[in-house]
């Protein structure tokens, strides 16, 4: 069974930063692998360590510095790597079905028989892009999933999804399919200084739209983004000011007024 | 211009809240767009359900009689069914669990744009949604084409539909394919030997913590204060902390006398699990972690330092 898994390099800002037309000033972001992807990661490395999933091929869309991300990838077991990215790609705010149609691309070159990706990237946070790649290329799907064994004899994942409210559904999703994974699934290994070692030497195979047979009108966005803001703060909290000692003391005077530790 | 659908959500037997938000904003969209609103019951006690969707600025409901419980296959083809009967070509989904296991195909079926965790909307020529990026530490506006959209609504950031309507109910059945996805059963985890919603006070530990082994700190703060501990999802993903101290959507809801929140930076997700507390007081080091944003007292600093002195003054 092959396993493609779906990451992205994601934006974190420092804690101070600027906007600078409609994005964060990119000397405020520092770049990292998306949390609910390292999951997918770890998820599909254990399959295959575990004797059903053969390959594990991970697919991002990136410029070239995402390729220090995706090397993570590999260097915690994935096979191998797929990097698309293009002018078109660069120039605007791809919407899901521009991010679809990229991946349907490497689908059919791939034909992965699992689809795992996080559940949502932690810049964008759109949380869509899993289920509506199942609807394109006609896979089964599950959203939010936070327990998973595959029963590769019988084409079948047995999933838990995470409901709000402290409920899981228990699903069983047929294969081929694709799951988006949630936060704690699995305990995402450290990339150890030999996995490291060896993804240098594991391939990263970048393409363009070109190289898929798509143009940029295949990947036009439906979305633009037209403005960016800090929101203004609703806050109307008591910001104690002092040192530790004379806001620890102050707060400990709040504190005992509602009764606490009385 | 096109008519709104919205589809309500419902889980073991009662409608959730976010359906009777949902349908504000899709009243808001539709006379925006000059159109009129439809909402749609799928599955379960529809008539029931029916009854109670039925609310002002309703115009008309749509019960969809197939199955119990939440299928995205079902959801998926009732949808598509009501876009081609009736006039909707804008579809409003409360951004849950669920709504995100179908929405996205719903839009990928139709051709439409989709924006997922919309939490205002403007229209003037055209759409524009307000929603978050970057964990909540800006809004952007995103302009959509067309008049056709598939969005998703975050809760809490409309009022709930209120009234009784008059509207009339429409039922269907709808075929859908085969269901390759089945649901067998339903867990409930975070049970256990504490209540975190009993609490009278809690303190809640973030991942500013860093490391588990620094977790006697807050719970040396916790005894001292006579609290019971509790923590926000990284804590538990990272199984320093078990399932039923989790607070947030996924976890309890709590509402506390008072609420400490410890290096925690108040993601919205976290934020629906503790707002309700009476006191809320939040250290960070980030000045802008939206946890301030519904504090009540708040001190920007390092917890390092001020849980320690905030532990002697109670020792």
């Amino acid at each position: 069974m092959k396993v493609l898994v779906t990451v992205k390099e994601v934006a974190e800002p420092d804690d101070e930063f600027a906007i600078e037309g409609t994005d964060i000033a990119a000397s405020d972001l520092e770049y990292d692998l998306n949390e609910w992807d390292d999951y997918a990661v770890e998820a599909a490395v254990q399959l295959a360590e575990a004797g059903i999933a053969d390959e594990v091929v991970a697919v991002t869309i990136g410029p070239e510095r995402a390729e220090e991300t995706i090397r993570m990838a590999l260097a915690k077991g994935a096979d191998r790597a797929v990097r698309v990215w293009d002018d078109a790609l660069e120039a605007g705010f791809a919407d899901v079905a521009a991010k679809v149609t990229t991946f349907e691309a490497v689908v059919e070159a791939e034909e992965p028989d699992l689809v795992l990706g996080g559940v949502q990237a932690a810049d964008t946070g759109f949380g869509a892009t899993g289920v509506a790649l199942a609807e394109r290329i006609g896979f089964e799907h599950a959203a939010v999933v936070n327990d998973l064994e595959v029963d590769a004899d019988a084409g079948v994942a047995h999933a838990h999804r995470e409901l709000e409210g402290g409920i899981e559904e228990l699903t069983d999703v047929d294969l081929p399919a694709v799951l988006t994974v949630q936060t704690g699934l699995n305990e995402p290994r450290y990339a150890s200084l030999r996995g490291i070692r060896q993804a240098q030497r594991k391939e990263i195979d970048a393409k363009d739209l070109a190289d898929l047979g798509l143009s940029a009108a295949d990947v036009e966005s439906a979305l633009a983004i037209t403005s960016m803001y800090e929101p203004e703060s609703e806050s109307d909290a008591e910001i104690i000011e002092g040192d530790a000692g004379e806001s620890a003391s102050r707060l400990a005077e709040v504190l005992r007024e509602k009764g606490v530790g009385a | 211009m096109s008519d709104v659908l919205v589809v309500s959500e419902h889980r073991r037997g009662g409608l959730r809240d976010v359906s009777y938000e949902a349908i504000t904003a899709g009243r808001e969209l539709a006379d925006a767009q000059g159109g009129d609103l439809h909402v749609a019951a799928i599955s379960g006690d529809i008539d029931q359900f029916a009854d109670d969707l039925n609310r002002e600025g309703v115009d008309a409901v749509h019960a969809v009689s197939n199955g119990e419980e939440f299928d995205h296959n079902v959801y998926q083809s009732a949808v598509g069914a009501l876009l081609e009967q009736t006039d909707a070509g804008t579809v409003v989904i409360p951004n849950s669990v669920n709504g995100l296991d179908y929405a996205p195909a719903v839009a990928e079926a139709h051709g439409l744009p989709l924006v997922t965790d919309a939490i205002g909307f403007a229209y003037d020529d055209g759409l524009t949604v307000t929603r978050e990026m970057y964990g909540s530490k800006v809004e952007t506006t995103v302009d959509v084409d067309g008049d056709r959209h598939v969005l998703t609504v975050r809760g809490g950031e409309w009022a709930p539909a209120e009234g009784v309507g008059d509207a009339p109910v429409e039922s269907l059945e709808v075929d859908h394919p085969e269901s390759g996805a089945r649901v067998t059963g339903f867990e409930e985890v975070g049970g256990g030997d504490v209540d975190i919603a009993d609490a009278d006070v809690l303190v809640s530990v973030g991942r500013g913590i860093e490391d588990e082994e620094n977790l006697e700190l807050v719970e040396e703060l916790a005894d001292a204060l006579g609290a019971t501990l509790s923590a926000s999802r990284p804590i538990v993903d990272n199984g320093w902390l078990p399932k039923n101290r989790q607070v947030g959507q996924s976890g309890k809801v709590v509402t506390p006398d008072v609420y400490i929140a410890v290096g925690i930076s108040g993601a919205v997700q976290h934020v629906a699990g503790m707002k309700g507390s009476d006191t809320i007081v939040a250290i960070n080091t980030d000045p802008n972690a939206p946890i301030f944003d519904i504090a009540d007292y708040g001190i920007v600093g390092d917890l390092f330092d001020v849980v320690p002195e905030l532990i002697d003054e109670f020792a």
